[in-house]
């Protein structure tokens, strides 16, 4: 089982200093926060999408790549990359680049992104959100498993003989996850395609997290995947952390209290109750946190938001020492000790390589002139 | 003998409120009425005022508590609803609004619906006809012609209720009462994940 952390990539006002820090603060912030991931023994570093302050990382695979730079075992992903609005072209292209550049240590997750004013900066509309989820994703399946794709569509221009450069690093794919909080059709869309689906599972309660896994379980074994208990499921969650259960409330509460998305409703009492929002000690993160396990079965990626709300670097940089040094360790093997043997493990790009009989080079060498990359034809024409 | 399931959303906040008192007036005689088509009735009363933070907070959350989603259960799954809001600056209040706000809009689809009102004057009477029927229309649900308005001078003739008021509670009941008996027993809010369009379909687009 795979654990790690995710990031939104907001910059939130501290409300307890009153504080906002600047963009170039929050951005150094996060490589710090990903590096002192793979530091204390975390396996994945995943990274928001936004286009709109109040957040910075319109260009994940920009933070990423020079993530992986000053990294060597993490694994890198997104949380979540839009797969609505941006040009499936361009994410084929940009995340085989990554992948090349991180050595294979890559997967991303799709999702359709909530924020309406976002559609329209794109040329799209918010009420094709599903329609454009569907069509772009199978064309982004075509460009990484097809060398050459012909291809027309309802969304972009079509294709002719169109070569996604460069090509997937030893001719596999990153593996895909979708994201989805209440959406039937993206379970269905992970099911059908034998990828992954990830439950955000902070703002909402267990038991929306529960059916929707449940669908895109029994939708995977349908589609022919595997059994049930078999599909590849992760899921998020939130967590602070102090040695003592009552400085840990005292501290995140402020936080709580102001947070963009669910500040200035209820109570931190009644949201730990009704949503997976842990605040406590060690090991009562623990505990809630194996519970997962209860009402999802057995999967395979728990990451945790903890650097939201505006909590500065120094905490979350505590958070992370915490979940390295007490939490995760023991969650692995307490997981390990219940995972049946027939449960799979995320895939990796050195499994996904295996199972596909071993790398190669997928490169396509076209004859093309050099420099201006006309093919030999077109300019035989001229 | 078929139980049907009545759910009676009030959204008065004294205690005793008038609204509710409507709402029971209400509540007793769809009871009464369908007895006399041969049904039996179960009774669920939703006070909003006990819910106001829930609704506050699902609003800020965008999910149902544990105790609000109790209540949206009762009124999503009923055969029939009796709904009644006090007047608020002309109009429905903003605690009744927001409880039909957070429910899913297809929830009450064909739904029959009594509607009534409160207020302390008579000039307010149309406000079921200007304000709650468009919002009710808005869901699809099927709101009986008669609705229910009570001022203050209506509470205050013989036995507790005036006779004109009397006769409309009476013949409001009845319609909810035919159309709740003419009806298979609860449609109950459908589950999204029952007819979920396979993803050939999907990839066809036929969403």
């Amino acid at each position: 089982m795979q654990f790690g952390i995710f990031s939104v990539s907001d910059i939130t006002t501290d409300p307890t200093t009153g504080r906002t820090p600047s963009e170039a603060e929050r951005i150094q912030a996060v490589v710090t926060i990903a590096e002192k991931a793979e530091e204390v023994g975390l396996d994945v570093f995943a990274l928001g999408e936004h286009h709109n302050p109040p957040f910075f990382s319109s260009s994940p695979t920009t933070t990423l790549a020079y993530v992986a730079a000053r990294t060597r075992t993490l694994q890198l992903s997104t949380a979540t990359t839009l797969i609505t609005t941006n040009d499936p072209v361009k994410i084929a292209e940009d995340y085989a680049m990554l992948q090349h550049l991180a050595g294979g240590r890559v997967d991303l997750m799709m999702g359709r992104g909530n924020t309406g004013p976002v559609y329209p900066w794109f040329g799209k509309d918010i009420r094709d959100g599903i329609p454009l989820a569907v069509e772009n994703y199978a064309l982004l399946r075509r460009l990484w498993d097809s060398d050459v794709v012909n291809w027309s569509g309802q969304y972009r221009t079509p294709l002719q003989g169109f070569t996604s450069t460069p090509r997937p690093l030893d001719g596999v794919a990153p593996f895909v996850w979708h994201g989805s909080i209440r959406s039937p059709q993206i379970a269905e869309q992970a099911a059908y395609y034998g990828d992954g689906f990830f439950h955000n599972h902070i703002f909402w309660p267990p038991q929306h997290t529960q059916r929707m896994v449940e669908f895109y379980r029994q939708r995977y074994e349908h589609h022919g995947h595997g059994s049930a208990d078999q599909a590849i499921v992760g899921l998020g969650g939130q967590v602070f952390m102090r040695r003592n259960s009552q400085d840990a409330v005292r501290e995140f509460r402020p936080y709580f209290d102001n947070a963009p998305v669910y500040g200035h409703g209820p109570s931190l009492e009644d949201f730990s109750r009704e949503t997976p929002l842990t605040v406590g000690s060690p090991q009562q993160v623990i505990e809630r946190t194996l519970g997962f396990r209860e009402y999802v079965g057995d999967y395979q990626r728990q990451l945790f938001l903890i650097d939201h709300a505006g909590l500065p670097l120094k905490t979350v940089l505590e958070q992370l020492d915490i979940l390295g040094e007490e939490v995760v360790p023991v969650l692995r093997r307490e997981f390990a000790a219940l995972k049946p043997a027939h449960v799979p493990e995320v895939p990796t790009h050195a499994s996904r390589v295996a199972a596909r009989g071993g790398a190669r080079d997928a490169t396509v060498h076209a004859p093309a002139d050099d420099v201006t990359g006309q093919a030999r034809e077109e300019v035989e024409v001229r | 003998m078929t139980t049907r399931t009545l759910a009676v959303v009030s959204a008065g906040l004294s205690t005793p409120s008038s609204t509710r008192l409507l709402a029971d007036r209400l509540s007793v005689a769809t009871v009464d009425a369908l007895r006399a088509r041969g049904d039996d009735a179960t009774v669920e009363v939703v006070e909003l005022r006990t819910h106001a933070r829930d609704l506050a907070d699902d609003l800020v959350t965008g999910f149902a508590n544990t105790s609000l989603q109790a209540a949206v259960d009762t009124v999503t799954g009923a055969d029939g609803l009796i709904v009644v809001t006090p007047v608020f600056s002309g109009s429905y209040s903003g605690l009744f609004k927001t409880f039909f706000d957070v429910l899913d809009k297809e929830s009450l689809t064909g739904r029959p619906v009594l509607l009534g009102a409160t207020a302390g004057t008579a000039r307010h009477s149309l406000v079921i006809e200007h304000a709650l029927r468009p919002l009710f229309a808005y869901l699809r649900a099927v709101a009986v012609p008669t609705g229910v308005f009570a001022a203050s001078e209506d509470w205050g003739g013989a036995d507790g209720v005036d006779r004109a008021l009397a006769a409309r509670v009476e013949r409001a009941a009845g319609e909810l009462a035919d159309i709740v008996a003419g009806r298979p027993s609860s449609a109950r809010p459908a589950d999204p994940f029952a007819d979920v369009t396979p993803f050939d379909q999907l990839l066809r687009g036929k969403a």
